[in-house]
């Protein structure tokens, strides 16, 4: 008797389609095949401890994205979802109209610092160069073009100097670039960074927002998982609010807004109070 | 006084043949390893060396005899098992990692025990898995173009190209791997596949290895000469090939020193284990890397903090010779050293040799009766005075410590030598004319 | 106290410290028992298969098990206190992750036995002598250890490595000098092999009396630390803070590690003990979260596998008795695995199963009251007048996170205890609560919505975020706390008194139903 289900809720659907208002952002079933990143309806638990909760959004292509929520929000595991790192308890993931093992090319990944070893024997000049491993493929060797790709990002983070030192001795900052450089030697057109700019120096910081920016007059589509509320106006374009589910996302100026910031972090204060100042100083300027 | 080399030392055929097939064996092994190493699986080449016996005892049970492709695909499969029983009872039993492994290899290697008991054979009793039977391996030849070629010598020959050939195709999915295997995820180079495509190569030269050399030396190979390697080289190429040589090294050392070194104790005449002689030799070779390896070796540390605390000495002695003079006083070199010794309570024969090193650099001139700073001695004391007050204006100023607490602190951090950090420092205080004890700070350069 | 006396009453110590709050657990529990007590005959049974022969088996199996023979009861006796006494010692090694550290020392104790053994017999005595031999064991070992730490410290070398490093060349170095024992033809050697593999059959009554009396000694010790070790285990800065001389604590375990392996290379061999430390320890630990239970259910599960292993080793001489014990205590851990009511596997998944079907019920009971209270529902057609509205099962697909047929499993069970029916219409299926269903969901959405309430008041937490929390929190709650609640509520005028059986309405806005969410 359930083969019957599938109409009912198709109709359901259709319904509920003629009921939106004119103008709405796509939302369901519908995934544009330009929309560079779609989430739809996305529930991920670790141990059957739930992190992420019915998640709906639709990146916005050719903008820097700020996700922005307080610590176990569940950013980073958004990402990992995105990539198919952990698996969907529920939801849909798409990149540019088709699932992600079909786009990986397309999508380049910045982890966070601490999740490699980097006492691990390799060169810098070598870390950079796994960025091409996804356009050279299973068991093919790695050719001197791919060499200068990599040695090119490097050089657009600055750090073409660097490229036969071993990795443990580049400070935490010139690590912090080396996987920044190892996306962009991806070409990729969706770009995922999980917290670049934690407790990197200044320069570092400048380098990373240089990239970010080149990235976008390119017309690629940039989410940065970011902890500093402060330079969230300064940094980026939009922003998406987390905690655990999607609280608010779209343009700064409209979302980043004290009252949403206090839907995200709660009862926080001090973070709040840090956070209206960062407003202030953003109408300022 | 027995010589190093006893004189009824003579190397046979026999002799050359047992380092070849301990050579091919350690260095077969030796290659996996730098993996397992890398990847903190070290105990996994440990337990699988272990837990591979029960499918060789069941192997032979079945087959009757000893090698063979039975042998082989039984070992890989009980190694994949070790693996994914391993990492089963780690994430859904919740059995502590290491704890999973002990669990599992400790059944699974007296499963083993039992069945090699029932098989109640001369060609496979327990101590020869243990030890291995190198020296009878190599009576057992096969004539290959008129050479009479012992058959282990072949099998871990063929073992060897196979990891030679597994290894050159996959570096560097493996390297991606083992050092992001997130990204390597994302990238869709299938990590998990990678892993156990890495325990299968572990456990088929285990079990090739098993025969000639035992368990025992399978583990060392697998682990010490990766470990020594890794001491002594930061790329990765480098360090397999590496790995290779010091496992060649160890097995003919080895096998010399199994001759030849009971003799030096008082057994002359008397050989041992070579199998147990080849794991002393790699060991000898990872305490070897340990001393003199180039840049984390130990006697370059010390060398390298050596140089610091010299450094920092010299520093300390341009610093009370720029307060003596900036006094108005003239002392001599002795009651300069007892000065800095008061001070920074340096040995007298540190003292000594800081105190001869800057007269070479030419930072102080003098003879014994008087002692002074010369131009570039000058500078470069002004600058360490000036930190040493600078920091102590930031300590009080800035972090509110006592006047009179400041100046221990300030005696370690007027060494740090960071490019600009003592221009930050000034920048910070805002370049101010006296330290809290009132005391005038010289102007920067 | 033997073996089977310890067994006992660390099992009656087992049953009586846990309290199981639910009825599955509670059978699953009362079967683990009794399939650990039965284990010693299946156990037992299996072992006679391998290489038995003639009638007086069974005779035999009985004078060995009811420890009728003199020498037999000895032994026995001292292999299953030494059991006991690895399972304690273990229990605390593997919750301060050192397990496999007890590896490489056990191993690396072949140096020292065969150099002492070289030693005495240049100084013209048998070579032989067992404190001698021990004490060499015992040095190399610790010998082993600091290199360990050594190349931990000093090298970037990990710790996983320096353990097999270091294990596989003091073994080595073991082989090479047993090798120039057994070919120097200086005195008989034959008898050291014994500490590599076990040799309980030929174990002397000095040599089990020796085992028992240190097993006893060494339990003695970690009972009498047991304070000390617990808090050195689970929170060993935490304990520096309290000034606890943790350092100390940690040679002090160390030393009782090196004193069980030493006394246990004879009964199980250096390659085997780990398996005395780590698998009682792990098994145990699938029992119970609390230490005092750990402990004496790894005591009782480490002499349960010393006392068969032993004895079916009696019985079949020619069978490596570390290997039997070490097979025995696997067969323990298996079954401590998949039945422990603490951590077992089979525990875990009956847990999660009812645990997922309790939410998906209250889930779709909550939605189809919700779908009801926004009016979103369709009127009932006048074919079913007198019942409610139903709600299309679309609208209710989009309000919770289902995929297709996800629900059918929570649909078919609801409607099976009577608490929903299913309508076809032409528009769609509508899902309908009957009385005894609107009963339930009232009591759920009630439940859920004093907890919402509780949180917002209580906690400074934000309305958008109680209500997934809230799904989570009314899963576990009992009726008492609810009761509790309801009074602290109603009391504060948040929320009406119960008996008027009004609900407190949502102190969030509903999610849209018709629409995209």
């Amino acid at each position: 008797m359930w083969s019957s289900l599938g109409s009912g809720r198709e109709s359901a659907r259709a319904a509920a389609k003629q009921r939106e208002p004119a103008g709405a952002l796509p939302h369901g079933s519908e995934h544009p095949p330009d929309c560079p990143l779609s989430i739809h309806d996305t529930t991920v638990a670790y141990h059957r401890k739930p992190v992420l909760w019915d998640v709906d959004y639709d990146a916005a292509a050719g903008k820097l994205t700020a996700i922005v929520g307080p610590n176990g929000a569940g950013k980073s595991t958004l990402l990992k979802a995105v990539l198919d790192l952990v698996p969907r308890a529920s939801g849909r993931v798409t990149i540019f109209g088709e699932p992600y093992r079909r786009q990986r090319e397309r999508v380049a990944y910045v982890p966070q610092r601490e999740s490699v070893d980097w006492d691990f024997p390799v060169s810098a000049l070598d870390v950079v160069t796994m960025g091409c491993y996804a356009k050279i493929g299973w068991l093919r060797p790695v050719t001197r073009a791919h060499r200068r790709t990599a040695l090119e990002a490097l050089e657009r983070v600055g750090l073409a100097e660097y490229a036969g030192r071993q990795i443990s001795q580049l400070s935490g900052g010139q690590q912090q670039r080396v996987f920044l450089a190892r996306a962009l030697a991806q070409h990729a057109d969706l770009y995922l960074m999980d917290e670049p700019f934690a407790s990197v120096d200044a320069a570092t910081e400048r380098a990373i927002v240089d990239v970010l920016r080149e990235l976008r007059r390119n017309g690629r589509t940039v989410l940065v998982v970011h902890h500093d509320l402060q330079t969230v106006p300064e940094y980026f374009d939009n922003v998406l609010l987390l905690n655990m589910r999607v609280v608010a996302h779209g343009p700064v100026g409209e979302i980043f807004t004290p009252e949403n910031l206090a839907r995200t972090y709660g009862g926080r204060l001090t973070l709040l109070d840090a956070a209206a100042h960062a407003l202030k100083r953003g109408d300022g300027a | 006084m027995i010589g190093l080399i006893p004189a009824d030392f003579a190397w046979r055929s026999g002799d050359t043949w047992t380092v070849v097939v301990g050579a091919l064996a350690a260095a077969a092994c030796a290659l996996p390893g730098n993996f397992l190493v890398l990847r903190r699986l070290s105990l996994m080449g440990d337990a699988i060396s272990h837990a591979v016996l029960p499918g060789l005892a069941a192997a032979f049970l079945i087959s009757g005899s000893l090698g063979g492709v039975e042998m082989l695909i039984g070992a890989a499969v009980v190694g994949v098992l070790t693996a994914a029983l391993t990492q089963w009872l780690h994430s859904v039993a919740r059995v502590e990692e290491s704890a999973a492994l002990g669990v599992v290899f400790s059944v699974l290697f007296a499963l083993g025990l039992v069945l090699i008991r029932q098989a109640d054979s001369i060609d496979l009793d327990p101590d020869c898995v243990l030890y291995g039977q190198i020296e009878t391996a190599v009576l057992r030849t096969t004539e290959i173009g008129g050479w009479q070629v012992p058959e282990a010598a072949l099998t871990l020959m063929g073992v060897l190209m196979v990891n030679v050939l597994v290894i050159a195709l996959l570096f560097k999915e493996l390297r991606l791997a083992a050092f992001d295997p997130a990204l390597a995820a994302a990238l869709g180079f299938r990590p998990l596949l990678l892993h156990y495509a890495l325990m299968t190569l572990v456990a088929m030269t285990t079990v090739a290895a098993f025969e000639s050399v035992g368990s025992i030396l399978v583990i060392a190979m697998l682990i010490v000469p990766a470990a020594a390697a890794r001491l002594l080289t930061d790329r990765l190429l480098p360090m397999l090939l590496l790995s290779g040589l010091i496992a060649v090294i160890g097995a003919a050392g080895g096998h010399l020193l199994a001759i030849v070194a009971p003799g030096w104790f008082g057994y002359p005449g008397v050989s041992t284990s070579t199998a147990g002689m080849i794991c002393v030799a790699v060991g000898l070779q990872f305490g070897l890397a340990l001393l003199i390896a180039p840049r984390h070796g130990l006697i370059v540390r010390s060398l390298r903090r050596a140089n610091l605390r010299a450094r920092i000495l010299r520093e300390d002695i341009l610093g009370v010779l720029y307060r003596v003079e900036e006094s108005g006083r003239e002392i001599s070199a002795a009651v300069l050293r007892s000065l800095v010794r008061a001070a920074v309570g340096s040995g007298p024969l540190a003292t000594r040799l800081a105190l001869a090193g800057l007269k070479r650099r030419g930072m102080v001139r003098g003879a014994e009766g008087r002692i002074r700073l010369t131009e570039p001695g000058s500078v470069a004391a002004r600058s360490v005075v000036r930190a040493h007050r600078l920091w102590e204006v930031y300590l009080s100023e800035r972090l509110g410590l006592r006047p009179d607490h400041v100046h221990g602190t300030a005696e370690r951090l007027e060494h740090l030598a960071a490019p600009g950090i003592r221009e930050v420092l000034a920048g910070d205080v805002g370049e101010p004319a006296r330290d809290p004890h009132g005391t005038e700070i010289p102007r920067g350069e | 106290m033997n073996g089977r006396a310890a067994g006992v009453r660390g099992l009656a110590l087992l049953a009586a410290g846990y309290r199981i709050p639910l009825q599955p657990g509670r059978l699953l529990q009362r079967v683990a028992l009794i399939a650990i007590l039965l284990m010693a005959l299946p156990t037992a049974h299996a072992q006679t298969g391998l290489g038995a022969s003639g009638e007086s088996l069974l005779s035999r199996y009985a004078d060995v098990l009811l420890l009728r023979d003199y020498n037999t009861r000895v032994v026995v006796t001292g292999v299953s206190l030494l059991g006991a006494a690895c399972g304690v010692v273990g229990t605390f090694t593997l919750l301060r992750k050192r397990a496999l550290l007890a590896d490489a020392l056990s191993h690396a104790m072949l140096p020292g036995i065969g150099i002492a053994f070289l030693v005495m017999a240049g100084m013209g005595g048998s070579g032989k002598w067992l404190p001698g031999l021990l004490a060499g064991a015992a040095s190399s070992g610790v010998v082993s250890v600091l290199v360990i730490l050594g190349i931990v410290r000093s090298t970037r070398i990990r710790e996983d490595a320096a353990l097999g490093i270091v294990l596989s060349v003091f073994f080595g170095f073991g082989a090479a000098v047993l090798g120039v024992v057994q070919r120097s033809g200086s005195g008989s050697a034959a008898g050291l092999n014994a500490f590599i593999y076990g040799k309980t059959a030929a174990m002397l009554w000095s040599d089990a009396v020796l085992i028992g009396v240190t097993a006893v000694l060494v339990t003695a010790v970690c009972v009498a630390m047991f304070r000390d070790f617990q808090m050195l285990c689970f929170d060993s800065g935490y304990a520096r803070t309290l000034g606890r001389p943790t350092a100390l604590l940690d040679v002090l375990l160390m030393g009782l590690v090196v004193t069980v392996t030493v006394v246990g290379l004879q009964a199980v061999g250096l390659i085997l003990v780990i398996a005395l430390l780590v698998i009682p320890a792990a098994a145990a630990r699938f029992w119970s979260e609390r230490l005092p239970v750990i402990v004496t259910a790894a005591a009782a599960i480490g002499a349960t596998s010393g006392f068969i292993g032993a004895a079916v080793s009696a019985v079949h001489p020619r069978l490596p008795a570390g290997a039997l014990i070490v097979l025995v205590g696997g067969a323990m851990f298996g079954i401590s695995m998949l039945l422990g009511p603490a951590r077992g596997v089979l525990r875990a998944a009956v847990r999660h199963w009812g645990l997922a079907r309790r939410v998906a019920r209250q889930h779709l009971l909550r939605a189809v009251h919700e779908l009801h209270e926004q009016g979103s529902a369709v009127p009932s057609t006048p074919r079913s007048a007198g019942g409610s509205g139903g709600a299309p099962l679309a609208a209710l697909r989009r309000l919770r996170s289902w995929g297709a047929g996800q629900p059918g499993r929570a649909l078919h069970a609801a409607q099976r205890e009577g608490l929903l029916e299913l309508q076809r219409e032409p528009r769609g299926v509508l899902v309908r609560l009957t009385p005894a269903g609107r009963a339930a969901a009232e009591r759920i959405v009630r439940n859920h919505r004093l907890w919402e309430l509780y949180l917002i008041s209580h906690a400074d937490i934000a309305p958008s975020h109680v209500d997934r929390d809230a799904d989570m929190v009314e899963h576990v709650l009992d009726p008492g706390m609810i009761a509790e609640l309801e009074a602290r509520l109603t009391a504060e005028g948040a929320a009406p008194p119960a008996e008027s059986g009004a609900l407190p309405p949502s102190p969030h806005p509903l999610p849209a139903t018709g629409g995209p969410r």
